[in-house]
């Protein structure tokens, strides 16, 4: 990669009000996997996330929308450094986080926090949930006794809508939602401006979504939190989020506010993604047509590039 | 309970004729060493031949289970069938004899389940694992059998299928191998086609596939369906009939366009209004109403209305005895509720100040 590829032209970098700058800034990342074909010593990459950039403003909500096997979950988890990218920048508050040592990145993780799918994997089912949200504080040494530990874990239970006095139980002692609401409440101990939600209603019924739902847009009204909202289900996406990016193959084929991309989805695969999304009204599923499969888009290297369409519409270029 | 012994008010076969499964007071629990769970608790309903049965409700509300439990598919002990009939084409599922009730299953009575890595033997062709049911139910030989196959699997839009039917399960996408479970589901025809969230773990684009196949071989076989799914826009989408299901009892049931429009059970209305409402502009939008709270411990189940302590319209006799599964004033034929209160005039006095 040279230098002058580490700079995003206009083109792919999404524009924002002047003044204003973007707590996250992605740029030309990718992430590559070898594969081993046959028995010989040739490898291949398999490139699961190719040239995406994107900007999250503070206090912004992005969601990422894509099939199974897209790459959404790998860019969550390449912006937070839980598995760096094989190139490009991810640039948190303009600081390079590829540049940070063992020390400032521990730092920095202090100010990215991640909430994953599955509640009942991510918690330590032998530790209490008030050790388990209290962790981060120890471990970042943000409390100075024991006491002011317990009175911070016992705040965050409250904020999360949990009784402070739960605080002794075991993972096993509560339902989906409530784990869900802890791993939150741990995300939150210490105080980040963004966090990385990976599809964190998808294991949870449809009357607890909401509640987590709601818990996640009265977090960012409250703190002033950025989110990477991951997920698959479009109709909540378009609910929650300020801006979507689309997903297709590894790469950013459409990324416009929700209404815009919702209201004039310009890529064929965005076309063809909202209209298998099922309605709950059954005289709209009655009148349903479906969009056929979407044919590969010619692929030279300039089709890929992100035009801007109308105002922050911005589509791949091969799409038009 | 014995308002519900019987079925409430069966909707009318559109042919007169008998309906093709009927479910009576269906109970189920599991016991352990110290306590029993009341998993379903008195759940009756019809199906008439060719009709679409959405049955909707979370984790714990009995919809997976009596239907595993009507053709005793849940391990036993410690599932235990405590009582009730369940009549598919007359005949009672729950006294047959083992021999009998294996022709039903997989013969006239077809199964998709939820995970079909788990369901299909990943040791065995999927050839081998459709074509087996047909020898077995139709006693068809090898080799009609595999033509036979084929032919299922052309039907199911798996494309090249003389050359995949040889391929094992981890060869195809998730997709693909839940229509090879719908292969096997429908492959000795079928009266009735029983889809155990069958879509939920497929992608949207591939689930709006896979339910399209189904609709369309509804009208070429005219088999009748169960798709139970948690998600309301599948059920608008594939049912004629809506149930939803809460705490192991039916809360609410009827032709699907008056169940969305018209609901008269506080849960139903919970579970529509959780969902965002995307018809007001940005900015304008209502919040998701949450159901609060979670649902009862079925290990002692509430003696009046289950959802009475997370419903805000409940009244004191909800908390204290059990609603029966009605037509409600001014609800439409075969539109049935289990509730104490008036839900219509309840959002009507909301809406008026």
């Amino acid at each position: 990669m040279t230098p002058s590829e580490t700079t995003a032209p206009e083109t792919t970098a999404p524009a924002h009000a002047p003044g204003s700058y973007p707590l996250i800034s992605v740029r030309n990342l990718c992430k590559h996997y070898p594969l081993r074909s046959g028995w010989g010593f040739k490898t291949t990459m398999f490139k699961a996330v190719e040239d995406v950039s994107f900007n999250i403003m503070p206090n912004e909500t992005l969601g990422l929308v894509g099939e199974s096997g897209s790459g959404k979950s790998t860019i969550g988890r390449a912006v937070t450094m839980l598995n760096p990218p094989t190139s490009g920048v991810v640039a948190f508050e303009g600081v390079d986080l590829a540049e940070q040592n063992a020390h400032e990145m521990r730092r920095m993780r202090k100010r990215m926090q991640m909430v994953f799918q599955d509640p009942y994997s991510a918690l330590n089912p032998r530790m209490t949930v008030g050790d388990y949200v209290a962790e981060p504080l120890v471990i970042h040494d943000l409390c100075a006794s024991a006491a002011e530990r317990r009175e911070l874990v016992a705040g965050l239970f409250a904020k999360v809508g949990l009784e402070p006095r739960y605080m002794a139980r075991f993972p096993h002692q509560f339902s989906g939602g409530q784990r869900q609401r802890i791993c939150i409440a741990r995300a939150i101990a210490v105080k980040p401006s963004f966090i990385v939600a990976d599809e964190p209603i998808a294991a949870l019924d449809v009357s607890i979504q909401a509640q987590v739902v709601n818990l996640l847009q009265d977090l960012q009204e409250e703190l002033g939190l950025a989110y990477l909202f991951i997920s698959h289900d479009l109709r909540m996406v378009r609910y929650l989020c300020h801006r979507v990016a689309v997903i297709w193959k590894g790469r950013i084929v459409e990324l416009a506010p929700s209404e815009l991309l919702y209201g004039n989805p310009l890529h064929p695969y965005t076309r063809r993604l909202l209209s298998a999304v099922p309605v709950p009204d059954p005289a709209i599923e009655r009148a349903r047509t479906r969009l056929p499969q979407v044919a590969g888009l010619p692929d030279d290297p300039d089709s890929h590039d992100l035009v801007e369409a109308e105002p922050g519409h911005y589509v791949a270029r091969g799409a038009l | 309970m014995s308002d519900l012994s019987s079925p409430s008010s069966p909707a009318p076969s559109p042919t007169g004729k008998p309906p093709l499964l009927e479910v009576r007071d269906l109970k189920v629990e599991f016991a352990d060493a110290d306590s029993v769970v009341h998993a379903v608790n008195g759940v009756s309903y019809t199906l008439n031949e060719g009709e679409t049965l959405g049955i909707v409700g979370e984790s714990g509300s009995g919809k997976s289970v009596h239907v595993l439990a009507m053709l005793r598919l849940i391990p036993m002990p410690p599932g235990r069938l405590a009582g009730g009939q369940v009549l598919f084409e007359g005949r009672d599922l729950l006294t047959l004899s083992d021999a009998e009730l294996r022709k039903v299953r997989g013969g006239s009575i077809g199964f998709v389940f939820q995970d079909p890595m788990s369901s299909l033997n990943p040791s065995m062709t999927v050839g081998r694992q459709i074509m087996e049911p047909l020898q077995l139910h139709l006693g068809m030989g090898a080799d009609a059998a595999r033509k036979r196959a084929v032919e299922l699997m052309d039907m199911v839009r798996l494309p090249d299928a003389a050359r995949r039917i040889d391929q094992f399960p981890h060869e195809f996408s998730g997709g693909q191998r839940q229509r090879i479970m719908i292969a096997m589901g429908l492959s000795c025809r079928p009266k009735l086609l029983i889809a155990d969230e069958a879509t939920t773990a497929l992608d949207v684009t591939v689930q709006a596939d896979v339910i399209e196949l189904v609709k369309e071989l509804k009208r070429e076989i005219g088999m009748a369906v169960i798709w139970i799914t948690h998600d309301l826009g599948v059920v608008a989408g594939i049912a004629d009939t809506v149930q939803v299901m809460y705490a192991g009892r039916v809360m609410e049931r009827g032709p699907v366009d008056d169940v969305f429009r018209d609901p008269r059970s506080a849960y139903t209305l919970g579970l529509l209004r959780s969902l965002p409402d995307l018809s007001a502009p940005i900015g304008q939008r209502r919040r998701l109403t949450q159901i609060d709270g979670a649902p009862p411990d079925m290990r002692a189940p509430p003696p009046g209305d289950p959802f009475a302590p997370r419903n805000r319209y409940a009244t004191p006799r909800c908390f204290t005895e059990q609603p029966p599964l009605v037509q409600p004033p001014g609800a439409a034929p075969g539109h049935l509720a289990a509730a104490w209160y008036d839900l219509p005039a309840l959002i009507a006095a909301e809406t008026t100040p």
